[in-house]
């Protein structure tokens, strides 16, 4: 047990959980809150219908600085870096040599600032920073900034929560951003999230993190969302999870991503394994990621295998779950592209037994996010 | 008079002549979370002690839930399928799982009283 607290990291909103009621559990290498007394359920629906605070400063943040930043970034990605511009933020997959998927992340270009403001994943953030770093050795350098936190306020209420602790935020539009004073603090906040709803991530010093969380639970929409509801809220949502629907087995287009390939970089084909993945983009990859809907309420989990009707294997689930805003399991996977067809009828192989489900379109739920005017 | 047992997989059995019924406890429910399936045997199965029973899956994960005592089932909840919400609202009462005649009677004295469980479920 002691050997456990030791060795799991803590972000500067622990106290702040244990005194709210979470349920804290190893994460990615912290002790981070699965759920606060409502539970996982509620929680997950809160957030549809009114908003969410969610701690998310395990993750990755750094600061990627050079003469060009955003030119180096595309060595090791095949999303428009270079044209993404001020007060935009973008996702992009980080390559591997291979052209497979080191990890996904989200860059920011702040009005008047040369540096690229870059988020990763918390489970990869380690590697990730070394790899960028040594790979752009002499042309970018990558400052991680682990004294900083991330809030993620989320849902159809978050706009109106955050303008009464920072005016004119409303004015952003999704993928927006801008540094800002959040309830006294100075911050990096962008329209974003990865819950399909509209709302916000608010980059902050560690030290405000704390209060600037109070003063947004003190908002009577707002409620404390753990790590369990996030995972539903991003599989409703279609949006994949590191390790999980996408790794360095998955290319971006196996992965359903090719939409994070900007058109200029298909193009020039310049990017890791960039005439593999061009291969692949036009002639189509032996499988692809999917959306599962299960028949009745059994969900089928990570792991399951999924056969085709005369019960040959012909891919795996990668998440899955259950859907509290559909009040049914969903799932996603990877299936042999000739069954990724909408529509196509599988089995889910749950307990020995065939769960029988077919491929349905993402999301599942659909994404509200707020266009930009 | 009905009396109720406990095992150390989290179950209550509550025995009534030589029948038993049987579903998972409080802390257990609240362990789980939001309960949104639960799979239950069918009658007529016989199960031995401590084999595959039932499954209920929370938000979270699935959890086997194995038989307590070695017999055969005469009857599941169905209400549990419509309503698995249930087991976290009663899941000592109306969320019981199955039924079953037990093969050994004597077997149920072996279980954890409600004394020895809460016990059990502090050092948890």
């Amino acid at each position: 047990m002691t050997d456990i607290d030791q060795i799991l990291k803590r972000t500067p909103l622990h106290a702040l959980h244990v005194e709210l009621g979470a349920r804290m559990v190893p994460f990615a290498g912290y002790e981070m809150p699965v759920q606060y007394s409502p539970g996982v359920l509620k929680e997950h629906l809160h957030t549809r219908e009114k908003a969410g605070l969610f701690d998310v400063s395990h993750m990755g943040q750094a600061f990627l600085s050079g003469a060009d930043p955003a030119r180096a970034l595309e060595r090791l990605t095949p999303a428009d870096a270079v044209g993404l511009r001020p007060g935009r933020q973008r996702y992009g997959l980080l390559l591997n040599d291979h052209g497979t998927i080191k990890d996904d992340f989200m860059f920011s270009r702040l009005v008047g600032e040369d540096a690229l403001y870059i988020v990763v994943n918390a489970g990869t953030k380690d590697g990730d920073f070394a790899y960028i770093a040594d790979a752009l050795t002499g042309v970018a350098t990558i400052e991680p900034r682990p004294d900083r936190a991330l809030l993620a306020l989320q849902g159809p209420a978050a706009a109106a929560a955050l303008e009464r602790h920072a005016p004119g935020m409303d004015r952003l539009g999704f993928m927006q951003v801008t540094r800002a004073t959040v309830a006294g603090a100075p911050a990096i906040v962008s329209r974003s999230g990865y819950t399909g709803e509209d709302g916000f991530e608010i980059s902050l010093a560690a030290d405000d993190a704390e209060r600037v969380a109070k003063a947004l639970l003190a908002e009577p929409d707002v409620l404390p969302i753990g790590l369990g509801a996030r995972d539903s809220l991003r599989l409703e949502a279609g949006l994949c999870l590191y390790g999980h629907d996408i790794d360095e087995t998955t290319d971006p287009v196996e992965a359903n991503l090719v939409w994070s390939i900007a058109k200029r970089r298909k193009i020039d084909k310049d990017f890791p394994a960039a005439e593999a993945i061009m291969d692949r983009v036009f002639h189509g990859a032996a499988r692809k990621r999917v959306g599962l809907r299960p028949e009745g309420r059994a969900p089928a989990r990570e792991g399951a295998e999924i056969a085709d009707k005369s019960g040959r294997i012909v891919g795996r689930v990668t998440s899955g779950g259950f859907g509290p805003t559909l009040n049914a399991p969903i799932a996603m996977g990877t299936v042999a592209t000739k069954f990724a067809g909408d529509g196509t009828e599988l089995d889910l192989i749950v307990r020995g037994k065939p769960l029988p489900a077919r491929i349905v379109p993402l999301p599942f739920v659909p994404h509200r996010y707020r266009r930009a005017q | 008079m009905s009396e109720v047992r406990y095992t150390d997989q989290h179950e209550w059995v509550r025995l009534d002549g030589d029948e038993a019924t049987v579903g998972i406890t409080k802390f257990a429910a609240e362990k789980l979370g939001d309960v949104v399936f639960v799979e239950l045997p069918e009658a007529g199965r016989k199960i031995a002690h401590g084999g595959e029973a039932a499954v209920v899956e929370s938000v979270k994960a699935a959890s086997d839930v194995f038989a307590p005592l070695g017999g055969e089932v005469t009857a599941s909840n169905d209400a549990l399928a419509q309503e698995p919400a249930k087991v976290n609202e009663d899941p000592e009462g109306a969320a019981w799982f199955f039924k079953l005649r037990l093969d050994d009677r004597n077997a149920f004295a072996k279980l954890m009283t409600a004394e020895q469980y809460a016990d059990f479920v502090k050092g948890q």
